[in-house]
């Protein structure tokens, strides 16, 4: 009898040694499960259009507060309507890019209590890399759209004296901030192996981190501020590098080389959080059920 | 009646048993409370007295958002998307030939729920503020009693809306978009965002006329004393006048539904 061959035709790379061979992989099968879930969004293209907009229309909805703040007043925490564009655009599409290529990750909990998480254990392909493409949603572009939108006429109505420094801090800002995120992301995603119904808890720090960073630090305590600088340091995402921009003092009077570390910091959390998933899905054991 | 009452009952109990979910909820709802009361503080700081509150009041304000955020389900989410899923699937045939009146059912269901949500997710929040901010919380058992009853109201009109919403899926099918769009509405409109006291001009004064505004801004108002007296009965009538109206509105959109109602055969 002929030996049937159930060998997938990836699964050689699986066996690939080293991280980087391992690492492609994952890129790879996570930009083919994407491609899928595009596809069949787009089969209902009006509905895509629809959803897009609305997503568009409630991520602007904070900014709108803003707007009606700013018609009571000219200045909040010592910062014009152009200087908190600036801050809420950059953090928002940070956070917006986050949301996209990662936004599903907070399924895991869902997939551990009704055992589809089994599944994606079974196929050659890394399982953060399933997780993250997990029902991927082209419509969250709708977020980063308007964000940039904001962020765009910040920068252009605040009082910026550009240097070519400042000129290359704008991209570097968007993607560490986009990486310190992204390790919120998979962090709340690693925690919900231990507590699989909490990723309400992870809007915390996602949500609530980008709603913190769309206002100046003068208006938090200062307990607040140090909090996150030092414990969770979303402060890199766009305040430290923001202020630099605006020529204003940190809060925190820390040295000026500081608002050039979000690179750094993104990296070591990505790390940090990656250790964390990997401690996770170890300790996972299925429902069984 | 006796039925109605088992079935909130039931609504209460299921929410009870996420016991970490809530604990989660309860974490979320005090972070977004000290995010938010701190940019109150910085707006209130440069015009005392907007919108008619002083600072304490505005942190209070805030902090009866968070409270009741999770009853009201202003976030989305909540029985209308079972309900449309049932309706998509076409299990609402079986629940039609059912002897009970489905109106009522998921309204005691979400009685029960955000009875629950209210001890479970409000009252935690609102320590925690009370604690690490000066609010105007008042003293005075009758004006808490008013909020309960202003509070009940308010989930009646919240429930009512859902319900408009989810009966949309019997034409639509699919409810997302309509989700979308109802969420939206009640994020702005409710004051989740700002008090609807903040809102400029004629703007402000029309949403304050508004079926969302009975969900949010009149509890938070009538507990902060905005309205004492014959206002005070005014409020809670505006909201029963909304609460009736969107019931019976919910009523005649159901029975226009369900005469169109094809059960497929199989």
């Amino acid at each position: 009898m002929a030996e049937v061959s159930v060998r997938h035709p990836d699964s050689g790379a699986r066996e690939a040694e080293g991280p980087l061979p391992r690492l492609l992989h994952g890129l790879r099968a996570y930009g083919l499960i994407v491609a899928m879930w595009v596809r069949s969004t787009m089969a209902y293209r009006m509905s895509f259009v629809m959803m897009a907009v609305g997503n568009f229309l409630t991520s602007g909805l904070d900014f709108v507060a803003i707007l009606l703040m700013f018609s009571h007043i000219d200045a909040l925490g010592g910062f014009s309507l152009p200087e908190i564009a600036l801050l809420y655009g950059a953090t928002s599409t940070s956070f917006g890019l986050v949301d996209l290529f990662l936004g599903n990750a907070e399924r895991v909990g869902r997939r551990v209590r009704d055992g589809t998480l089994d599944t994606l254990l079974l196929r050659p392909v890394p399982v953060l890399a399933q997780i993250a493409a997990d029902r991927f949603a082209l419509r969250r572009l709708g977020r980063v759209v308007q964000g940039l939108v904001v962020l765009v006429w910040g920068l252009a109505r605040a009082d910026i004296a550009w240097t070519p420094v400042d000129v290359l801090l704008v991209p570097v800002m968007l993607l560490s901030g986009a990486g310190i995120f992204a390790a919120i992301f998979v962090a709340g995603a690693a925690f919900q192996f231990w507590a699989n119904d909490a990723s309400q808890a992870q809007n915390s720090f996602t949500y609530g981190g980008t709603t913190l960073l769309q206002y100046p630090p003068t208006v938090f305590s200062q307990e607040l501020v140090r909090g996150v600088t030092f414990v969770i340091p979303l402060a890199f995402v766009n305040w430290l590098p923001a202020l630099r921009l605006l020529d204003r003092e940190d809060p925190l009077g820390l040295p000026g080389w500081v608002d050039f570390c979000g690179p750094p910091v993104a990296l070591v959390m990505i790390a940090l959080s990656g250790l964390a998933w990997r401690a996770g899905l170890r300790s996972y054991r299925s429902t069984g059920s | 009646m006796r039925l109605y009452a088992a079935v909130a009952v039931s609504g209460f109990r299921r929410h009870a048993t996420y016991r970490v979910a809530t604990a989660a909820g309860v974490f979320t709802n005090t972070v977004f409370g000290f995010i938010i009361a701190y940019t109150f503080i910085a707006l209130w700081d440069e015009r005392p007295h907007l919108g008619g509150y002083d600072q304490a009041q505005a942190l209070t304000f805030v902090w009866v958002t968070q409270a009741l955020l999770a009853p009201l389900e202003l976030m989305g989410g909540g029985f209308q998307e079972e309900l449309q899923e049932r309706i998509r699937s076409g299990d609402i045939a079986v629940d039609l030939y059912r002897p009970v009146d489905l109106q009522l059912w998921w309204l005691a269901a979400d009685l029960g729920r955000a009875a629950f949500h209210l001890l479970g997710r409000g009252i935690v929040p609102l320590g925690v503020g009370a604690l690490a901010f000066d609010l105007a919380l008042p003293a005075d058992p009758a004006r808490w009693s008013a909020f309960g009853f202003s509070v009940f109201l308010g989930v009646v009109v919240s429930f009512a809306l859902r319900y408009l919403v989810a009966l949309c899926a019997f034409w639509l099918l699919d409810g997302a978009g309509v989700n979308m769009i109802s969420v939206l509405l009640g994020i702005f409109f409710t004051g989740l965002l700002l008090p609807l006291t903040v809102f400029p001009g004629l703007f402000g004064e029309t949403v304050r006329l508004l079926p969302w505004a009975a969900m949010l801004q009149v509890p938070a108002d009538v507990l902060l004393g905005q309205h004492t007296g014959p206002a005070l009965a005014g409020a809670l009538a505006f909201q029963a006048v909304w609460a009736v109206a969107l019931l019976a509105a919910g009523r005649a959109l159901q029975s226009l539904a369900t005469s169109k109602v094809v059960v497929q055969g199989g």
